[in-house]
């Protein structure tokens, strides 16, 4: 029945929409009037910029994908967790090791919640992490580079979920396990979970200067499922809240199993009393294997070190450090509106939400009334701490996000619909459909304490009849609401890349003007850069040749190559001597087993390529640089491995 | 045929073998190819006889922020150090001292253009060739080349500038 309101609803909206175009005519209703006046405010001309930036994470795609808000329009693709050939990344030598892990070379990841760096609980654009899900890791990207700059591996995770949510100065980054597992990992019955797997929650931090990431500590917590997670902020800054479901403890058919407590918790950590204790000396060292990857943009190369020890800090032997909120439902999405006051827990099988109060939660810790223990840890009494119960008349809230002005923004999966209620009286103002099954929802900065308010997306899990049909599979519908009056109205509907799980926005000025436009070519500390073209040259160390090439438009120096033979190893270190905005330069040569490169202004980059045949084989640059880009070639011949001919090189002569 | 064509193709890699890969010159096929000036002339009637390479412009300053250097009789041979310097790892790529390479050589441009478009034209080579005359003329005649910007200050300019009186 639902459903069918719905499609009688996109019927009604699409006759509005036509009616809008009838308008040219001059005899348009009020509802075209409507129509047109939406198209206004996503409306943003040739030529002109958008308002905010807005990362979605792209799921399975493992990267992020970055637009711009009201229009909807995609700007780039960032990879993160996965191989991009459209730049090379995860392909060229550079690049390769940023996707090293304990398990070697992880190619893909499920990239889940983007966060923005903040300072005083505000965003301040310098960086944005995400987590990846599959082979728990955190990315950190440079937000005037755009481009991934730190990925660490987590140890003794698995499904690294309730991540990668920061603190409100960047002290750390949290990411928390959604299985529990083994630790250490050891072989031994799956059915004997209960009481012996453990869930960490791992604390990142990040260094102020330049953002490097060191996975300071872990609370080793029961074996739950540790689902989502936010920071306190102004007054409970220095706590951290992570849903969990699965305190049944159950190994199978967890769909009906881990759904039996009418009640699982809200875990409330005190990572200020744990980073004390720490200081001092607490927690154990355990070993470890992981590995942690960073990037230089002077070198412009990866390097990954393995990481052999990990400090875990047990909760009971820090006091006053762990405590569980009840929270009925089997809670999802975790979320502190902007004060700190108030922590959603949003039951996913429930029609309502719960709220509980940071205040009571402190005055109940503090009254010490417990409601008993689990594993040692105290539970407080769910009467005790909530502030109050949405009853919001939906179906499964997953996620809430807040416009700064005293009202929550809540998704709702299976009524499809985003919910407005406001804080305090926890009336429900207003309620929009989505189109269809909504996930994540993001406001500018609306998990911040300063949200930018304006705009609500809300990130769907299923399209059907949104667009033109593209086969059985389709990208994820966004619907796009303009939250600036009391009641929100949609005003623009878009795909999406991959299966955005959140997103974080920002206002344009935050980030366009320190946005990178080349690298100086005086600052490339690359080990086998050609900064000068009379430096291009080639070398040959027994069967590895290594070319040092550099490219301007539009030619290459140099771009005939004699000498290599079957069975070499070719190294082309290409660098791009451009010193001008948006002229990269691309590379490829015919058989290459990697990608292409595409080397911005002032970059170098490598591709190595193992010739098979004998032959002269051209190569050429993929991304249309000038008008004489079509004449941007060369040529290498490749002698048989038994051949005495020696190396050469030229270009022009 | 098809057998013919094979035997033909493994004669002529047996012969590549044998000679070490250094196979005959052969000439490429030949028409009459020559650039002539009049066709120049026809499609640019306002311009000059003389292609824009060679044509004297001093008193043209060419469009941009450079508009009046004053030249000191004696060259600063510091700045004209540090000015090669930027220009062998900034220019050379396509500027060759001996040669015209993708663009002309530098040497004698002092004889032929004023200080203040070399900089402008050094500065900002997209705004000159869209509404100067002479550097438009420049990019027709070297092939549709466009100068690539490369992001220098106002003093690396000067500098390689004050290199280039040197030549």
């Amino acid at each position: 029945m639902k459903k069918y309101n719905y499609f009688i609803t996109a019927l009604i909206a699409s006759v509005l929409l036509l009616a809008g175009c009838g308008n040219q005519n001059g005899n348009g209703g009020s509802n075209s009037a409507l129509a047109s006046n939406n198209a206004e405010k996503v409306y943003v001309a040739p030529g002109e910029q958008d308002e905010f930036y807005a990362f979605l994470s792209g799921g399975y795609s493992g990267n992020l994908t970055v637009y711009g808000l009201p229009s909807g329009r995609m700007f780039k693709e960032i990879p993160v967790f996965s191989q991009f050939p459209t730049s090379g990344y995860g392909y060229s030598e550079e690049t390769k090791p940023m996707l090293n892990t304990s398990f070697g070379f992880v190619p893909w990841d499920d990239a889940h919640h983007p966060d923005i760096s903040q300072t005083n609980g505000e965003l301040d654009g310098r960086w944005i992490f995400i987590n990846g899900n599959n082979t728990p890791r955190i990315a950190r990207i440079s937000l005037s580079t755009f481009e991934t700059e730190e990925i660490i591996e987590i140890p003794n995770s698995a499904g690294n979920h309730s991540s990668s949510f920061i603190t409100e100065n960047t002290e750390y980054v949290v990411a928390g396990t959604r299985f529990s597992v083994p630790v250490p990992q050891r072989d031994m019955p799956i059915n004997e979970y209960k009481g012996n797997f453990k869930g960490a929650l791992s604390f990142i931090s990040v260094a102020p200067d330049n953002g490097r990431l060191n996975l300071e500590f872990q609370v080793m917590m029961p074996g739950f499922n540790y689902d989502l997670s936010h920071p306190g902020r102004g007054k409970s800054h220095g706590w951290f809240f992570f849903t969990t479901y699965n305190t049944e403890e159950a190994n199978s058919l967890m769909e009906v199993n881990s759904s039996q407590n009418d009640k699982d918790f809200i875990a409330a950590v005190n990572w200020k009393i744990i980073e004390e204790y720490v200081k001092n000396g607490g927690g154990k060292k355990m070993p470890a294997n992981y590995a942690h990857n960073v990037y230089s943009d002077e070198t412009h190369t990866g390097t990954t070190t393995m990481k052999k020890e990990v400090l875990t800090v047990d909760p009971l032997e820090v006091p006053g450090a762990v405590f569980f909120l009840p929270t009925p439902k089997s809670p999802h999405g975790c979320d502190v509106d902007p004060s700190g006051q108030y922590i959603i827990g949003n039951g996913k099988l429930s029609a309502d939400l719960t709220v509980h109060s940071f205040d009571k939660m402190i005055a109940a810790i503090e009254g010490k009334k417990f409601d008993g223990e689990a594993y040692g840890i105290p539970i407080l009494k769910f009467e005790d701490v909530l502030a109050g119960t949405v009853k919001s008349g939906g179906l499964g809230p997953l996620h809430t996000e807040f416009d700064g002005e005293g009202n929550a923004y809540t998704t709702f999966f299976i009524s499809s619909e985003v919910v407005k209620w406001k804080l305090g009286t926890w009336e429900v103002i207003d309620r929009k459909p989505t189109f269809y099954s909504v996930g994540h929802l993001m406001i500018p900065g609306g998990n911040s304490r300063k949200p930018f308010g304006k705009y609500v997306v809300a990130m769907n899990k299923i399209t059907k009849d949104r667009y033109l049909p593209t086969g059985p599979e389709m990208e994820h519908s966004a619907q796009i609401y303009d939250i600036s009056g009391e009641k929100m109205e949609l005003i623009y509907d878009f795909p999406t890349h991959g299966e955005p799980h959140y997103a974080a926005g920002c206002p344009a000025e935050l980030l366009a003007p320190k946005s990178k436009k080349i690298y100086r070519l005086d600052e490339n500390k690359h080990e086998f850069a050609t900064l000068t073209p009379d430096k291009a040259r080639v070398e040959r160390i027994g069967n590895e040749v290594h070319i040092y090439m550099s490219t301007i438009r539009s030619h290459f120096t140099p771009d005939n190559i004699e000498g290599i033979k079957v069975g070499d190893k070719v190294y082309f270190h290409i660098t791009n001597h451009e010193q001008d905005f948006d002229v990269p330069h691309g590379f490829s040569i015919i058989g290459q087993n990697t990608s292409e490169l595409l080397i911005m202004p002032g970059q170098t980059k490598t591709s190595i390529w193992e010739p098979k045949k004998v032959g002269v084989w051209p190569f050429y640059c993929t991304d249309f640089c000038s008008a004489l880009h079509q004449e941007m070639q060369g040529y290498v011949r490749v002698s048989p491995a038994s051949s005495n001919i020696e190396l050469s090189w030229s270009l022009g002569d | 045929m098809k057998i013919a064509i094979r035997s033909l193709a493994l004669v002529f890699s047996l012969a590549l073998l044998s000679c070490g890969g250094k196979e005959e010159k052969k000439e490429g096929f030949s028409v009459d190819r020559t650039k002539t000036t009049e066709k120049a002339t026809e499609a640019a009637p306002e311009s000059s006889e003389l292609p824009a390479s060679q044509r004297i412009t001093l008193d043209e300053k060419g469009v941009g922020q450079i508009k009046e250097i004053t030249l000191d009789p004696e060259i600063d041979m510091e700045m004209a150090a540090a000015g090669e310097a930027i220009y062998n790892s900034n220019c050379t790529a396509c500027h060759k001292l001996d040669k015209r390479f993708i663009g002309p050589s530098p040497k004698g441009i002092m004889e032929r253009r004023s200080p203040e478009w070399i900089m402008n034209m050094i500065l900002d080579p997209k705004l000159m060739t869209e509404q100067d005359r002479c550097a438009k003329d420049l990019l027709i005649e070297f092939n549709g080349a466009a100068m690539a910007n490369q992001n220098l200050t106002v003093e690396e300019t000067r500098s390689i500038l004050e290199y280039f009186r040197t030549l």
